[in-house]
């Protein structure tokens, strides 16, 4: 066997390498997925949307978790969506260049990095006690909003900084202000790329258990919440809780509910896809 | 001539990109209806000087400059100048062709949007004459509303010329406005900038020499920063003063 032989034996069992890495992952999802649809499929109907949570498994439904996931997802745009792309837009269009702006940058994508555990005990100090917020829904929500926050301000950052300059120097030739040109040429052009991250940066906050627990949302809410100051539980908590439970018929309903939340999440990915591959097409430089 | 008659006037001006000196003590003084061409090699300064006239360099954070630079007698450089103001006094078309991904007749419309102009007849007229003035009325009239992407890149740079005159500037900057363009394209725009100088001041960079020779009146030739020659397009290519000047016009450096 000469060198040349050699070298492509391992270039292909490199190939099937690789292969074999991407699969592994792969594998493993679908089958956790095809066991919760195995499991969980049957089990939901239209009273499992609609039903209070019970102490009897095949009574108990999510309808208090998913309208509590449907309220904090509302109330964590509003406030992560504004301030997110308003910071995003200062940081990458305003802010000149200096040892602070490298301060600000480097803190915000540490921030990025921090475990969402630490959020929920800021959340719950600076929401729940300090602003006497308690463990209402306004104080989750403002929780995820902060833990989300530097997701979205980084996307934003990423997208307006793929706007080539050509573009602003064109608006500012012809007697733009910096506003205008913002407004007019970089955030149609980078919108897109903006509302990507912010749909994933939302369906990662949609997926959070752990500030929320800390935060004091309750597995057990036996009505729906009607205000931002009521109490509220969120789908994965009512997953953890059941599936924490020894009876069967509660794992049942954990894969069911699992199924709707990846549903919402799923969901929320796709539009993300489309946004991007649509404004892709708008817009080819 | 009379001091007052000069559209654009340097005096002693002086750039510093940080601590490096790029355009050292330039005179010069251009009068109106007269195209201007800059000449020199790469990194000489010309493009640098060309947007000192708009005030493009004040988008480089260690930018700083001394000296006068003034238009129609005022000068631009006095804290209460408005540059959005300046801007649509004076236009620039850019290197490349950059229009906006919007369509064609919203490109040249956006410098009368953003002045909030609201007539939707005058802007419309604004439109259709400077698209006429730049030579591309009769090859889009009828898509006007296609995407300004669409366009040939010769269509695209006459597109940025049309957008530049639709907000009725005095003075139009060209930096190298037909170094991406093929031949056939670069000779409609010449043609162009030879027919807007009845109407307007014109000041462009070149790294073509015959180019220059063609269209300007008067030629400077930078070097190193320095202004080394300025005077009429006639002179400078017939019988330079100076022997740098002579040099890299005949090819022997740059």
């Amino acid at each position: 066997m000469n060198k040349i032989q050699i070298n492509r034996i391992k270039d292909q069992s490199f190939g099937i390498l690789g292969l074999l890495a991407t699969l592994s992952g792969l594998v493993l999802l679908s089958f956790f997925i095809g066991q919760i649809f195995y499991e969980g499929c049957s089990r939901i109907d239209f009273n499992f949307l609609q039903d209070l949570p019970s102490r009897k498994p095949e009574k108990a439904g999510i309808f208090t978790a998913w309208t509590g996931t449907l309220w904090v997802l509302c109330l964590t745009t509003l406030f992560a969506f504004p301030l997110g792309v308003s910071a995003g837009i200062y940081l990458e269009e305003y802010l000149k260049k200096s040892k602070l702006a490298d301060l600000l940058e480097i803190n915000i994508s540490n921030l990025a990095g921090v475990p969402s555990i630490i959020y929920g005990l800021l959340g719950l100090e600076i929401f729940g006690r300090i602003l006497h917020l308690k463990n209402s829904l306004l104080a989750g929500a403002l929780t995820l909003a902060l833990l989300i926050l530097p997701i979205i301000i980084v996307a934003t950052r990423e997208a307006i900084r793929a706007v080539p300059n050509s573009l602003r120097m064109a608006s500012y030739g012809l007697g733009a202000s910096k506003w205008q040109t913002i407004w007019n040429q970089v955030l149609p052009a980078s919108l897109g790329g903006i509302l990507t991250g912010v749909i994933l940066a939302i369906s990662r906050a949609v997926g959070e258990t752990a500030p929320l627990i800390v935060i004091g949302a309750l597995a057990y809410v036996p009505f729906a919440p009607s205000s931002p100051m009521d109490e509220f539980t969120v789908l994965p908590i009512q997953i953890f809780n059941w599936i924490s439970r020894p009876q069967h018929g509660f794992s049942v309903n954990a894969a069911a509910a699992i199924i709707i939340l990846l549903g919402i999440t799923f969901t929320m990915n796709g539009i993300a896809m489309l946004l991007r591959s649509k404004w892709q097409k708008k817009i080819n430089w | 001539m009379n001091e007052n008659e000069y559209k654009i006037q340097a005096k002693n001006v002086d750039v510093y990109y940080g601590d490096k000196k790029a355009l050292s003590n330039i005179n010069l003084s251009i009068i109106p209806n007269t195209i201007t061409a800059f000449i020199g090699p790469s990194g000489c300064g010309k493009s640098t000087f060309l947007r000192l006239l708009n005030r493009m360099n004040d988008y480089i954070d260690v930018f700083s400059m001394k000296g006068t630079i003034t238009i129609d007698g005022k000068d631009i450089y006095k804290p209460k100048v408005l540059v959005e103001d300046l801007r649509t006094n004076v236009g620039m078309v850019f290197q490349k062709p950059n229009p906006f991904p919007k369509s064609i007749f919203e490109n040249v419309a956006y410098g009368l949007k953003i002045q909030g102009v609201k007539d939707k007849k005058f802007i419309s007229e604004r439109v259709e004459i400077a698209l006429k003035q730049a030579a591309l009325w009769e090859e889009v009239k009828d898509d006007l509303k296609k995407s300004a992407l669409s366009l040939s890149g010769g269509q695209q740079q006459r597109l940025c010329i049309a957008r530049a005159l639709a907000v009725d500037p005095d003075v139009i900057l060209m930096d190298e406005p037909t170094s991406s363009l093929d031949p056939i394209s670069t000779a409609k725009i010449e043609d162009l900038i030879f027919e807007l100088k009845e109407k307007y001041t014109i000041v462009m960079v070149t790294h073509n020499m015959q180019q220059a020779g063609r269209i300007s009146d008067h030629t400077a030739f930078f070097y190193m920063g320095e202004l080394i020659e300025f005077g009429k397009t006639t002179e400078i290519f017939t019988n330079p003063k100076q022997t740098k000047t002579q040099n890299y016009i005949t090819g022997r450096f740059g």
